[in-house]
């Protein structure tokens, strides 16, 4: 059974209607002792690293993600806040990740960066399973993760950022892959079977 | 590369696609749910859809609607029309859409812009801009273009985005509907005066036009009606054309 991790601040509901249109079981919470059981877990995430963070403290959820063992996909705001700290109200993050998520600098272009973009696939990753080099996915946000060792697709916009990575059980997507059309319906599916 | 983005967009009334011309002159065009279907399978980059009902009971069968498409499409989607509270906003998002579109309300009340931005973050609020030119320039009208305002289009659009718009729609409604060709010239101003992104509405009638809202106009994304509705064009015919000319497209 996969476990949504609601915190209050994610786009749930696109997550589930993906997860149902896949046919996987999951089930929604906020709760530890609940989220403990589960095979695999999602954190979705859209608004800003700050008040995630918060709300996943306020549920005491922070020291217990730092170490979960089992398949993790943080998606957008979950996979940022992998990192060790955002610039976005200089947030302290989960600290999986080394680096520091930024944001994007206006004077060099429009942000938000939204919209279709491709993905460059940098490292084997299960999650890129039957993927395409250089396939468009969703992307909406103002800040962006760094380029290192656990980047494994890499997407340009005014510079080019983590579009993807992955560190051990931990893996994170910055775009919406549950609004990506099928690409990003693969990569939920590749999550559920081969991760 | 990000592409630009075509994005077709529905009006619905009572549960059903209606296009009018420069707001007026409603007719049918189908089963929303059947339109987002097609159009997300042909290839759009996101869909917009705008309650016109007038009713109480027409607004519930939206929100249906709006459950309904979440769990049929897997590509963004932003809904507008009557939303004037942060509940209101909260309820369409919890329902599956994306994005909201505010128009009338942050007009007659401006805070609510910014309310809406500390709610739910800047990038899922839209500032709809109905502009109509008047005197040199272009003044801002509402209520789906009924209500004349003393708002000039271009200072309005700068401050939608300091209040915490994270997107622009901006609609000519001298050229809605008229298959004429977009603004251009409307747009071009506001794209030059805003960092974030502006979608492009009103007057689409040939894949030029929609080329030249991005080349000449300025803008990230266009948004097209009754052209797709109806069969006249199809996403991929105007995404060749694009590509064709030189334009970033998903394809």
């Amino acid at each position: 059974m996969i476990g949504i991790i609601n915190y209050g601040a994610g786009n749930i509901r696109s997550v589930s209607n993906a997860l149902d249109r896949l046919g996987a079981a999951y089930f929604v919470s906020s709760n530890i002792d609940e989220l403990r059981q589960a095979q695999k877990l999602i954190l979705p995430g859209v608004g800003e690293a700050r008040s995630a963070m918060e709300s996943l403290d306020r549920g005491g959820l922070v020291e217990w993600l730092r170490t979960v063992d089992v398949p993790f996909l943080g998606i957008c705001i979950g996979m940022q806040i992998l990192f060790e700290r955002s610039t976005e109200r200089d947030t302290t993050c989960l600290g999986v990740i080394p680096g520091i998520v930024s944001k994007f600098d206006t004077s060099k272009g429009k942000v938000p960066h939204m919209g279709w973009n491709t993905v460059e696939v940098r490292r084997e990753s299960l999650l890129f399973n039957g993927i395409r080099n250089n396939e468009f996915f969703y992307f909406v946000h103002s800040y962006s993760a760094p380029v290192g060792p656990a980047t494994t697709g890499l997407t340009e916009y005014h510079h080019p950022f983590s579009a993807a990575v992955q560190h051990g059980n931990f893996y994170g997507v910055q775009f919406h892959t549950e609004k990506s059309g099928r690409a990003g319906l693969q990569i939920l599916q590749n999550f559920i079977e081969r991760c | 590369m990000l592409t630009k983005r075509i994005i077709p967009c529905l009006d619905v009334q009572d549960g059903r696609t209606v296009k009018g011309t420069k707001f007026l002159n409603l007719r049918d065009a189908g089963d929303p749910l059947e339109l987002a279907a097609r159009y997300s399978e042909e290839g759009a980059d996101e869909l917009v859809f705008l309650d016109i009902s007038a009713s109480r009971e027409g607004r519930k069968t939206f929100l249906s609607v709006v459950e309904r498409v979440a769990r049929a499409i897997q590509i963004p989607f932003t809904v507008g029309g009557g939303i004037s509270t942060v509940e209101d906003i909260l309820r369409v998002l919890d329902a599956g859409a994306d994005k909201v579109s505010l128009n009338t309300a942050i007009v007659l009340r401006p805070d609510f812009l910014n309310e809406a931005a500390a709610a739910v973050g800047s990038q899922s609020v839209v500032a709809a801009i109905d502009a109509k030119r008047e005197n040199g320039s272009w003044s801002v009208r509402i209520k789906g273009g009924a209500e004349r305002t003393k708002l000039d289009a271009v200072a309005w659009a700068q401050e939608t985005v300091r209040r915490g718009a994270g997107e622009l729609l901006v609609t000519s409604m001298d050229s809605d509907g008229t298959k004429a060709g977009y603004d251009l010239e409307l747009l071009r101003t506001i794209a030059g005066k805003v960092p974030v992104p502006l979608i492009a509405s009103g007057g689409a009638g040939t894949p030029e036009h929609l080329a030249l809202a991005i080349t000449e106009g300025n803008a990230d994304a266009v948004l097209a009606a009754s052209i797709f509705h109806y069969h006249e064009l199809s996403i991929n015919d105007i995404k060749r054309f694009m590509r064709a000319n030189n334009i970033p497209v998903r394809l």
